[in-house]
C-alpha cells in the first residue's frame, strides 16, 4: 500500500534557531496522525512546511496525487502545490477567523473552494453549500448570515465544512479545539471523529491537548525543540511513555 | 499653445506611457504599472485617463471627452479645455468625428469604428480588490489564474438580492484569461466592450494602465442558472424615444414627476435633429440646447 503522505527529513531552521529538524514518518490513507508537545516545540512550523505554508530548507514532502502518483510537494510549482491546497488538502486554523471570509456569508464560505475549482452553477452550489452546513450541525436558516454573527464554536464548524466540502483527502488542523470551551470542544471533536471516520479521511493534527490526540489520533508524534522525541500508536505512548519529557507530558494533564 | 508641451506632458513621460499601453495590448486585461505624473487636477477626475490620452494624442486627431455619457458635464468639459489648450487639437461632440474619445463611466451608443480610441479614467483597476485586500495576493492570484473569488462575489449578490444586483463596474473574462474590471460602466455597457475600437484603460492615482485590442473576446461573469443580463431602466428617452440606449433618470419636481433621458447626449441630440421625438420632448432646434 502507497503512503498517501511520505515526510523525509523535513528542516526548517529560523537564523541559528531550529524551527523543527529531522522529521520523517509516512501518514497511510484514512490515517489520523496526532503532533503534541509544548509551544515553541516547532509542531506548527512542522504542519505548515507539509502544508506548503512555508518551504523546508531541506527534505521531502511527497503527496500521493490522484494523477501522478507520489510527487514531491516542495518542489512541485506553486500552481499545482496551490491546486492541491484548494482540492485534495484542507487546512484547518486554530482561529476560524484566518480560515473564513468575514465578510461573506456562510453560504459563500462554503462555496468558495467549489468556484475555485469552477463550479459555476449556483444551485448547486448552493445545495452543497446546505447540505455541509448541516453536516456541521449549523441551521440551514443561518445561510445567508456573516461569520461574524457566529459563536466562535459555529464558526470553527464552518471552518471545517468550507474545508471538507471539495472532498479532501488529507486535512491539516492546526489547534482545532483552542480556544473553545470543553462542551463544545466535546461536541466538534464527536463531529470530527466522525466527518473522519464516515469519509475515510486522513489527518494530521497538530494540538497541545492530550484529551483530542486520545480521541481523534490513530498514532502520535511527540516534539520537543524541534525534534521528533517519541513516536507511536496513541495508546501506546500516552499509557506507556517511554521518553521522559513524555512522561512529564502525561503526568501533567490535570485530572477531575 | 507654445508654452506647453504638445498635449502637456513631456516627451520622455508620453514614451513611458506608450510603453505601457503597448505592453498592455499584448496582453488584454494585464494591468500593466506605470510611473503616474502629477497632473494639474485632482485624483479621481481622470488623471489616468488624462495621460494615456495625452501620449496617444496625435497634432491630427479630433479629441471628444464625455463624462457619464455627457459632453457638457464639468469633467469633460475641462478636460476638453485642457488638450485643446496644451495640445491645440481640434474637439468635437459628435462620436464619430472623434479620432480619440476619453470617457468617464459610459461607452457611447454608437458602435466605434477601428480608427478610433476609447480612453477610460478608471478609479479602481484591481477587479479582486475588495475581496482581497493584499496587492502581493491580488497579483498572484491573477498570474495563477485563480478567480473562484470573484464568484463569490456574483453568489453573495444572489443570495442576498435574488439576482445579480453588481450594475456597474461588473467584471469581465478577456480572452480567455484575465479578469478585468471595465471602469464604472453601466453592466449595459458590458456587451459593447467586444469593439472594432481600441479601448485604453488608465488608472492615474493606482498607477495601472491595461487594454483591450479590437475585437477581443470580453465575457461577462455569471452562473450557469443566473446568467448575465444588460439591464437599463425599463423605458424609451422621453426626449427622442429611443429605446434601446442607457437611460438618465431626473427628478423633475416635488410632486413624484420624473422623466428618463439617454445619457450619451450625443446619441439623443442626433436623434432628435433627425426628427425623433420622445414622449415629453420637443422638435429639435438648433439654438435651443
Amino acid at each position: 500500500m502507497t503512503p498517501l503522505l511520505q515526510v523525509e527529513n523535513i528542516a526548517k531552521m529560523y537564523g541559528a534557531r531550529i524551527g523543527c529538524t529531522d522529521v520523517s514518518f509516512d501518514l497511510y490513507p484514512g490515517e489520523v496522525m496526532g503532533i503534541v508537545g509544548e509551544s515553541g516545540s516547532g509542531k506548527s512550523t512542522l504542519l505548515n512546511c507539509l502544508a506548503g505554508h512555508l518551504t523546508p530548507d531541506s527534505g521531502a514532502v511527497r503527496f500521493d496525487t490522484r494523477a501522478e502518483g507520489l510527487r514531491d510537494t516542495v518542489t512541485m510549482s506553486e500552481p499545482e502545490r496551490r491546486m492541491l491546497g484548494r482540492t485534495d488538502w484542507a487546512f484547518v486554523h486554530q482561529h476560524a477567523r484566518d480560515g473564513l471570509r468575514m465578510n461573506v456569508s456562510a453560504g459563500g464560505n462554503v462555496g468558495e473552494r467549489l468556484m475555485a475549482v469552477n463550479a459555476r452553477h449556483y444551485g448547486e452550489i448552493r445545495g452543497k453549500a446546505i447540505d455541509w452546513l448541516g453536516r456541521v450541525e449549523i441551521s440551514e436558516d443561518r445561510i445567508d448570515d456573516r461569520p461574524t454573527a457566529f459563536s466562535g464554536g459555529m464558526q470553527q464548524r464552518l471552518q471545517i465544512a468550507r474545508n471538507l466540502v471539495t472532498g479532501p483527502r488529507l486535512v491539516f488542523m492546526d489547534e482545532p479545539t483552542g480556544g473553545l470551551d470543553v462542551s463544545v470542544q466535546a461536541r466538534l471533536l464527536d463531529l470530527l471523529r466522525g466527518l473522519v471516520r464516515e469519509m475515510g479521511l486522513s489527518a494530521i493534527i497538530v494540538t497541545h491537548d492530550l484529551a483530542v490526540v486520545r480521541l481523534l489520533a490513530d498514532r502520535l508524534m511527540v516534539m520537543k525543540d524541534g525534534h521528533v522525541i517519541e513516536a507511536g500508536l496513541t495508546d501506546q505512548v500516552l499509557d506507556d511513555p517511554q521518553h521522559a519529557y513524555t512522561q512529564l507530558l502525561v503526568s501533567s494533564v490535570l485530572q477531575v | 499653445m507654445s508654452d506647453y508641451n504638445f498635449a502637456y506632458l513631456d516627451e520622455q513621460t508620453k514614451r513611458m506611457i506608450r510603453r505601457a499601453i503597448l505592453k498592455g495590448l499584448a496582453i488584454p486585461g494585464y494591468q500593466v504599472p506605470f510611473a503616474s505624473r502629477e497632473m494639474p487636477m485632482p485624483y479621481g477626475w481622470g488623471t489616468g485617463g488624462v495621460q494615456v490620452s495625452a501620449a496617444v494624442l496625435t497634432p491630427d486627431d479630433t479629441f471628444k471627452v464625455i463624462d457619464q455619457g455627457a459632453d457638457d458635464t464639468t469633467n469633460a468639459v475641462s478636460i476638453r479645455r485642457f488638450f485643446q489648450k496644451t495640445a491645440g487639437v481640434a474637439v468635437t461632440e459628435e462620436t464619430g468625428e472623434a479620432s480619440v474619445i476619453q470617457t468617464r463611466h459610459r461607452i457611447p451608443e454608437a458602435a466605434l469604428r477601428e480608427d478610433q480610441i476609447l480612453v477610460y479614467q478608471v478609479p479602481i483597476p484591481e477587479p479582486l480588490r475588495f475581496l482581497e485586500p493584499s496587492e502581493v495576493e491580488t497579483r498572484k492570484m491573477h498570474s495563477l489564474e485563480e478567480y473562484g473569488l470573484m464568484h463569490v462575489k456574483l453568489y453573495e449578490d444572489i443570495s442576498q438580492h435574488g439576482a445579480i444586483a453588481t450594475s456597474y463596474a461588473y467584471p469581465v473574462k478577456v480572452e480567455g484569461r484575465y479578469v478585468m474590471d471595465p471602469s464604472p460602466i453601466p453592466k449595459f455597457d458590458n456587451p459593447k466592450l467586444e469593439m472594432a475600437g481600441i479601448q485604453l484603460f488608465g488608472a492615474g492615482r493606482e498607477q495601472r494602465i491595461y487594454a483591450v485590442p479590437p475585437w477581443t473576446r470580453v465575457v461577462s461573469l455569471d452562473f450557469e442558472d443566473y446568467p448575465f443580463e444588460a439591464t437599463k431602466a425599463d423605458h424609451a428617452c422621453d426626449l427622442c424615444g429611443a429605446e434601446d440606449s442607457y437611460l438618465d433618470e431626473l427628478i423633475v419636481d416635488d410632486a413624484g414627476g420624473r422623466m428618463f433621458m439617454c445619457s450619451d447626449t450625443n446619441y439623443c441630440a442626433t436623434r432628435r435633429k433627425a426628427g425623433h421625438v420622445g414622449a415629453q420632448g420637443v422638435p429639435y432646434a438648433e439654438d435651443a440646447a
